[in-house]
Formats: C-alpha cells, sequence, structure tokens
C-alpha cells in the first residue's frame, strides 16, 4: 500500500492538471467578474446620439427591462458582434440601449448608417465615464437591467448566437417571470 | 551629416511621463506614482495603471488624480475602483474569506511538508536504533549483521 502513496499522488496531479485544462477551455482568462451583477445600475444621464440636445438617465429607464450594449465605432469586436443584434434584437423582446462609449459621435453615425442600427436609443459617453461607473473595461459589453433598475446579468466580450441562447434569453426569460436565474 | 545630426538632436525629446498631470508639489506627484503602481490596468492585466498605455488606463488616471485634487484619500479611490471593476484591480489582494485560500495555502503546506519531513526524520532515527540494538543482541553471531536496512521502512 505505502509503495504505492507515489502513484496516487501522480493520479492526483494528472486529475489537477485535468481540471486545470477543463476550466481554462471554459473560462475567459482575461475576464474579470462584475461586482455590479446584482446591484442597482450607476447614476447616469446622458445626451442621445441623434438629439444631443435631449438626454437618457437611469430613472427614465426604470418600469421596463432594457439591453445596456457598450459599443463603439473603433471597437473592430463590436462590428463582429452588430450582425447579431441586427439579426437577433428585435426577437430578444426587450429595449435594446446602445452606449456609444469614448467615441466621437460623427463617427458612430458614420458607422451605424454602414451597418444599420439594432438600437431603439443611442445614448452617447464621449469621455467614458459613465463607461467607467458601469465598470467597462473593453467594448463590447451588455448589461441586462430589470424593471427595477438592477443589474441581472452582464456579459463582457462579444454576444454570440451561442450565448445569447445560452445564456442572455434565460435570464431574460427569468426576468420577466419575476424570479432570479442562476447561470 | 552635420545636419542630420543636428535634425535628429532637434527632434529628439526628454522622456516624459505618458500623460503629464498638473501636481501642485512633488508630494502630491509621488503619492498619484504610488497609488497608480497598486492599481491594475483591466486593459492589458499584467501591467499596473501608471505604466500602461491605454486609453481606459489613462481615463482611469485621470479619474485618480481627480479624486486626489478633491481631498479623497487613498482607501477611498481604491474603493470607487474596487466597487467598479473587483479586488482585481488591487495588485495586492485584501485578506476576507474569499482569498483565504490564496493568503493560507502556501504557509499549511510549508507546515505540512514540514510535518511529513519530521515524520519521515523520526521513522529512520527509530529503526536506526532497532538495528544497532539487534546488532548489540547478536553480538558475534555471523552473517546476522548488515540484514537490516533502515531505508526498508519507507
Amino acid at each position: 500500500m505505502k509503495r504505492l502513496l507515489p502513484f496516487f499522488v501522480f493520479v492526483a496531479l494528472c486529475g489537477l492538471l485535468g481540471f486545470g485544462i477543463w476550466w481554462n477551455t471554459h473560462h475567459e482568462m482575461n475576464e474579470v467578474p462584475s461586482p455590479l451583477v446584482g446591484k442597482t445600475a450607476p447614476e447616469f444621464t446622458l445626451p442621445l446620439l441623434y438629439e444631443p440636445a435631449k438626454s437618457l438617465g437611469r430613472k427614465d429607464l426604470l418600469g421596463q427591462p432594457y439591453l445596456l450594449n457598450v459599443f463603439g465605432s473603433w471597437c473592430p469586436t463590436c462590428q463582429d458582434e452588430h450582425p447579431f443584434l441586427m439579426r437577433e434584437g428585435k426577437s430578444l423582446g426587450i429595449r435594446l440601449i446602445g452606449l456609444d462609449w469614448k467615441d466621437q459621435p460623427e463617427a458612430a453615425k458614420r458607422w451605424l448608417q454602414q451597418f444599420g442600427n439594432p438600437y431603439q436609443t443611442i445614448i452617447a459617453d464621449e469621455d467614458g465615464h459613465a463607461g467607467i461607473d458601469f465598470g467597462v473595461y473593453g467594448a463590447p459589453e451588455t448589461f441586462l437591467v430589470d424593471a427595477q433598475g438592477v443589474i441581472r446579468y452582464k456579459r463582457i466580450g462579444m454576444l454570440t448566437p451561442d450565448v445569447i441562447a445560452s445564456e442572455l434569453k434565460p435570464q431574460i426569460a427569468a426576468i420577466s417571470a419575476g424570479r432570479v436565474a442562476t447561470p | 551629416m552635420k545636419w542630420l545630426l543636428l535634425a535628429m538632436l532637434l527632434m529628439a525629446q526628454p522622456a516624459t511621463a505618458i500623460d503629464p498631470l498638473p501636481f501642485k508639489d512633488r508630494a502630491e506627484e509621488v503619492r498619484f506614482q504610488n497609488l497608480t503602481k497598486q492599481l491594475r490596468c483591466l486593459v492589458c492585466q499584467n501591467q499596473d495603471l501608471a505604466d500602461s498605455d491605454a486609453d481606459l488606463a489613462k481615463d482611469l488616471r485621470q479619474q485618480v488624480f481627480k479624486m486626489m485634487q478633491s481631498g479623497k484619500s487613498d482607501a477611498e479611490i481604491k474603493q470607487f475602483l474596487v466597487s467598479r471593476y473587483n479586488d482585481f484591480v488591487l495588485y495586492d489582494p485584501p485578506l476576507k474569506p474569499g482569498t483565504w485560500l490564496l493568503w493560507f495555502t502556501p504557509g499549511v503546506l510549508v507546515l505540512v511538508g514540514a510535518g511529513v519531513l519530521a515524520n519521515i526524520l523520526r521513522r529512520r532515527g527509530q529503526s536506526r536504533l532497532t538495528a544497532s540494538a539487534q546488532i548489540a543482541a547478536s553480538d558475534g553471531e555471523p552473517g546476522d549483521s548488515g540484514n537490516i536496512d533502515p531505508r526498508e521502512d519507507w
């Protein structure tokens, strides 16, 4: 039995290695989990991209759940994500709000003209302060906010059809059913 | 050649910080440098805020500077960032139940190792004692000594 001990240690180490490989392939190593999920969305008031004289704030969006998609015309991954929003945005059944982050309004408008506009409303965060309050560190990022203004889910990186089907839609369903989804 | 040298000298610039900020004195600048060295850049995650050239790092440096100007303490500034970006922004992870594993595992491993080592040494000492005792007991009998290998036990 004692002679087998090194063998068991070896098997345990192999197990650890296997777990590490599995973990790394199933988790984004650069992803920083947001401390804001489960908390009230931060306060913001930002001008509309297409009507800069008007503004939209956190309180204006209460009452109905919404999806806040952080994008920028300078962001290549946003461009990859864009067709999925165009195709599936409407089928989500909730408002899709665009947050144009650290971007020049003119550049954003050109970008949207070229690729299409999947958003109901777009707010412009030119200096990026609202983005910092939301803990954004790399576009695209997407926040699901419920009718009470609580952030229920955050996606860091692209919303792929797979993520939309396996993560976002169940979360939206859970919100409309009035319960907390377990991811 | 002379002209080329002159042109190169004219183009040379003294090394400056990435984005010079209007510090009121040296102490404030040192405090800023110290603080941003303890904060991680979220974009290029193995760089600190002081070092990073990422756009967001620039914004966060501005934010830290602004908060310093408005009289916020280092702890308050750190809390501001942690509440948005998680403990991950701190290079020095705080001690709390979620980080016990991180903080205490090395110490526990050293203790376990020391325990195992002590155990091995104790047993080895014991088997050597019994070995010499047996040799003493079987004094003079040929072919009996050297039979007991102290390594046998492990």
